[in-house]
């Protein structure tokens, strides 16, 4: 089969474009194909559709910017209007600076925004309270499976407290 | 250890082996962290890329687990030994572009690679033959640990890991199971499959993942959602799911071998013959054609192949691959031939 592009060399790449629904099959060459994905990438791809989700402009409680207010990263210069463009943050400080807006943005995305599971051995975001309290659920997990309820109750309301402490803490931040 | 010896060595992605390889090819896990202070890669100049670099290589030096493993940087490897690196499954496509500043660390059963200085500035992936999520996730899980002592990764109480695209943010997971679901394409369930997994929070992929299109009933499932869950119930959801899908693809092989055993062995056999007796033959037919031969030795119609025999042509024929086999730069045309070639190789030899 040849290229449908140039028409010359043999086609060696299919590609199937879906438009609208309707569904093109193309058939090229290395080269034609090599210039048609320069073309694709420049047209339509995951930042488009992250754009969609993301709504800068309105000026809606909760620290998010206001239209007409130019926020940038103080670590990497970035603004949201950036963030819009590439569909990726430039650094941590980031999710610091553009929090409110990506709040809702991973909620749309993921459904929620606050981690559960895994967290680093150090790092600034790491609070020492919290590898506490994920290291008592797991020993609490043990003692249930052992039977053992009396020390797990104990467990139980020593994570209760360092989780409320938590919250408080979050509160006032 | 050096690139080279990776040529004809059992890639981990498509060895045959480990829990229910019949349906399941390979399981990949994969965690995206960044270290704090340091911008991300797109953001980053070249002084901050190099200086990334640096740090996420000494720290991964110092891993206990990766003693054994070969450090590559991309701009010194040629385009050839790039694309042969995203057949093996060892990197992506995009780590293929801008490839200053960009490194590579591969354990030498393939089994772990390291992307550095990718979209985030650590890609930490684990390959298993067969069904295998919860393995996968033990080993990733064990090197991050480790690594999180030497880096400080970006972290935030509330969003958790903090990754350069914001559908990463939280776990930074990615587990994935390549699939072979020849009987529900066959009978047209394939599309409910779609539906319903989109609608679980997992996604389907073609057959070299993101972006890519489905080749010969061979489909990539993985998580969508990265952030709300715990790693353990992402991936435990993700197994539960599998393992339906998988039970599905059995029933429905027996049934059709059942009710239309003479079509499917038609199918099948003319399938083999063709690879047997071709002379030219594209790398997109050779999938195709080998799926239907996969699905022939698992219900017993082909004997004289097996799964391992059957994978390693699948390796071996992709073009980057048949490219290194013969030790040069081959132009589409002459693949095809030299494709044909290897596979009547094979398949007389088994």
């Amino acid at each position: 089969m040849k290229c449908e592009v140039c028409g010359k060399r043999e086609a060696t790449v299919h590609l199937t474009e879906v438009i609208n629904d309707k569904v093109t099959k193309l058939h090229l060459c290395e080269q034609c194909a090599k210039a048609k994905s320069e073309e694709m990438q420049s047209h339509f791809g995951l930042t488009d559709l992250l754009s969609g989700l993301m709504d800068l402009g309105q000026a809606v409680p909760g620290g998010k910017i206001k239209e007409g207010v130019r926020v940038e990263c103080p670590v990497c210069g970035m603004t949201y209007h950036d963030f819009q463009k590439t569909g990726r943050l430039g650094c941590g400080k980031c999710y610091e600076t553009f929090s409110g807006n990506l709040s809702d943005l991973l909620r749309k995305i993921h459904g929620s925004d606050r981690h559960v599971g895994k967290m680093p051995f150090k790092g600034k975001g790491v609070i020492k309270d919290q590898q506490d309290i994920q290291r008592l659920k797991n020993e609490l997990n043990g003692l249930i499976q052992a039977e053992e309820f009396e020390k797990a109750a104990l467990l139980r309301d020593r994570i209760k407290e360092l989780e409320e402490g938590l919250k408080d803490r979050a509160e006032e931040s | 250890m050096k690139l080279d010896d990776l040529i004809y060595s059992r890639s981990e992605w498509l060895k045959g082996e480990g829990p229910r390889s019949n349906i399941a090819i390979s399981t990949r896990v994969r965690i995206a962290r960044n270290v704090e202070g340091h911008v991300y890669f797109d953001r980053a100049n070249n002084k901050q890329r190099e200086g990334t670099l640096k740090a996420v290589a000494s720290a991964v030096a110092k891993s206990k687990f990766l003693k054994k493993t070969l450090f590559l940087k991309m701009e010194d490897i040629s385009d050839l030994d790039r694309r042969f690196l995203v057949e093996r499954h060892l990197m992506s496509q995009e780590h293929m572009l801008d490839t200053a500043h960009k490194g590579l660390v591969i354990e030498e059963k393939e089994i772990v690679s390291a992307m550095l200085n990718e979209e985030d500035h650590l890609r930490l992936q684990v390959l298993q033959s067969g069904f295998n999520i919860m393995e996968a996730w033990r080993i990733v899980d064990d090197i991050d640990t480790e690594l999180g002592k030497y880096l400080s990764f970006d972290y935030s109480n509330r969003f958790g890991y903090l990754t350069s695209c914001p559908t990463n943010t939280g776990t930074g997971l990615r587990a994935s199971v390549m699939l072979h679901l020849s009987a529900l394409v066959m009978t047209g369930q394939i599309e409910n499959v779609f539906d319903a997994i989109s609608k679980l929070g997992l996604t389907m992929r073609g057959f070299y993942g993101e972006g890519t299109e489905a080749l010969g009933d061979f489909f990539q499932i993985s998580n969508q959602l990265a952030l709300g869950h715990s790693e353990m119930d992402i991936l435990d959801n993700l197994e539960r799911i599998m393992n339906k899908i998988i039970s599905s693809e059995e029933a429905t092989r027996e049934r059709l071998l059942k009710r239309r055993k003479q079509e499917i062995s038609d199918q099948i056999c003319r399938s083999h013959g063709t690879l047997k007796s071709a002379r030219i033959i594209t790398s997109s037919e050779t999938i195709r054609l080998l799926s239907a031969v996969r699905l022939g030795a698992d219900l017993g119609l082909i004997k004289d192949i097996d799964m391992v025999g059957i994978n390693e042509i699948l390796l071996l024929t992709q073009p980057a691959h048949l490219q290194k086999i013969n030790g040069r730069e081959i132009a589409p045309h002459e693949r095809d031939i030299k494709r044909a070639d290897l596979i009547r190789e094979k398949l007389e030899k088994d």
